[in-house]
């Protein structure tokens, strides 16, 4: 808990200070509020049962892979739920952070269950119950956990972010890279549309823990700064390297492995830009296939480079839906 | 060539792609944006916001900015940043501003941008400058 006490030493009294949302400190808390609670949805509001005839076009390994890339999922978010957002939150600098941290904490509860709304629907219970013991069993789904929940047992307030941000902007990708392919093949589209709400909201996550991360990091002396500089990268690449294994253990046997390491490198990438760090993996190792790009994002794949001079001379964007009262012309 | 005219919120992503291209760049203030004007022209470098359908997507102070007629009649091109995950409104603020002012939307990068950005925006930018009078323009 961070109600903060106002310590006033002369009179020895300290008061509980209430949330005020009209006194912001930090524009960020409200900016994110705002967009995290415009964002809110329940699974009930995907039509999950539409891909009923879907699912039983996948070959029985298929499914299995799909019910254990969920059941991965569902952990990560299970850590992020119950503990990651929670440990945060005992670090928060201003109150609203802390109540912006609790919608995330919420949504990860939401996104968890999410996954076995998708159970319930679409797999037969014992096949479920095998994912779950498998995913107790798998040494590197473990190892991962572990490796997160080290960091979330540290007094760090800034380790305990980076790991934060690694699991939200990384290590969800592995995952997220099969219903995103099954999507562009047409199957499970409904199933890809919740995975889409989610990738959004984690989006959220790792864009605001980073950016509180960075305004903890300019308080640092630059010896500290680098120490901890040394200390995210090294964990990004111990967690890779588990992560790559991960991947070969899940995909090699649909010949995905070498595909979903370019989702990875690509991810990894975007979870040290949230952290303020520069990009790690070359370009040419996170050429994302383009079929997965455009099923995370319908325009991905669009030319977007006038630049480039390829295709017609330029394009002028779409109209689109504006805020028309704000503007003049 | 003409200059870079950017906002960046106080995440400083936007600035940092700014940063590493080394080229003349003004940011638009976080406030007081009335008393910034651009009398020469330039490429607008802007975030986008995420929110839903697209709703607030670009930054108050780059909406104010541009409704000053005389700033928005030198603008030549918009460069946006987004994030892929948002979806269908990846980059959407660099569409909302190329519809409205009727200028090409040259390039869209992710947060705050790879090297490889740098360099297609630098070389890029450099080309659109010095390029033959056009006559969409």
């Amino acid at each position: 808990m961070n109600i903060q006490l106002k310590n006033k030493p002369a009179k020895a009294a300290s008061a509980v200070r209430a949330i005020n949302w009209n006194r912001i400190e930090d524009e960020k808390d409200l900016e994110v509020w705002n967009r995290l609670t415009g964002n809110f949805w329940l699974p009930e509001k995907v039509p999950l049962s539409n891909d009923i005839p879907s699912w039983a076009t996948l070959r029985p390994e298929e499914q299995q892979l799909t019910i254990r890339v969920f059941t991965g999922l569902t952990l990560l978010d299970t850590i992020q739920n119950g503990v990651g957002s929670v440990k945060l939150m005992g670090d928060a600098v201003t109150q609203h952070e802390e109540a912006v941290l609790s919608n995330i904490s919420f949504m990860e509860a939401v996104h968890a269950r999410s996954y076995s709304s998708i159970f319930s629907t679409l797999c037969l219970t014992p096949d479920v119950d095998d994912a779950y013991r498998w995913s107790e069993e798998n040494e590197f789904l473990q190892h991962k956990s572990a490796m997160i929940m080290e960091q979330y047992a540290t007094d760090d307030p800034l380790k305990k972010k980076v790991a934060s941000v690694f699991l939200e902007s990384f290590l969800f990708y592995s995952g997220f890279y099969l219903p995103m392919y099954w999507s562009s093949r047409a199957k499970l589209t409904n199933t890809a549309d919740l995975i889409r709400l989610i990738i959004r909201d984690e989006a959220v996550h790792g864009y605001y823990i980073g950016y509180k991360f960075q305004r903890g990091l300019e308080k640092l002396s630059e010896e500290r700064r680098q120490e901890i500089k040394d200390f995210a990268f090294d964990l990004l690449l111990e967690l890779y390297d588990n992560e790559a294994k991960y991947t070969q253990a899940l995909y090699d046997s649909v010949g995905l492995t070498e595909d979903v390491k370019k989702f990875l490198h690509y991810n990894a990438n975007k979870a040290l830009m949230n952290l303020g760090y520069e990009a790690l993996f070359p370009a040419e190792a996170c050429k994302v296939n383009p079929a997965i790009l455009s099923a995370l994002s319908p325009n991905a794949d669009e030319n977007h480079d006038f630049f480039s001079g390829s295709g017609s001379s330029y394009v002028i964007g779409k109209a689109v839906a504006t805020e028309d009262e704000d503007w003049d012309f | 060539m003409g200059e870079i005219v950017y906002f960046s919120s106080r995440s400083e992503n936007t600035h940092r792609f700014v940063e590493k291209l080394r080229l003349a760049a003004r940011r638009i203030p976080s406030g007081q944006a009335e008393a910034f004007h651009a009398s020469s022209p330039y490429v607008l470098i802007i975030p986008t916001y995420s929110g839903e359908g697209g709703k607030g997507a670009v930054p108050k102070q780059v909406i104010r900015f541009l409704n000053d007629a005389d700033n928005r009649k030198n603008i030549r091109g918009v460069i946006a940043a987004g994030n892929s995950n948002f979806g269908a409104t990846f980059g959407i603020a660099g569409d909302i501003i190329s519809a409205k002012c009727q200028v090409p939307y040259l390039y869209r990068f992710e947060l705050l941008g790879t090297e490889e950005d740098v360099v297609n925006v630098r070389h890029g930018l450099e080309r659109f400058w010095t390029r033959p009078p056009s006559k969409h323009r």
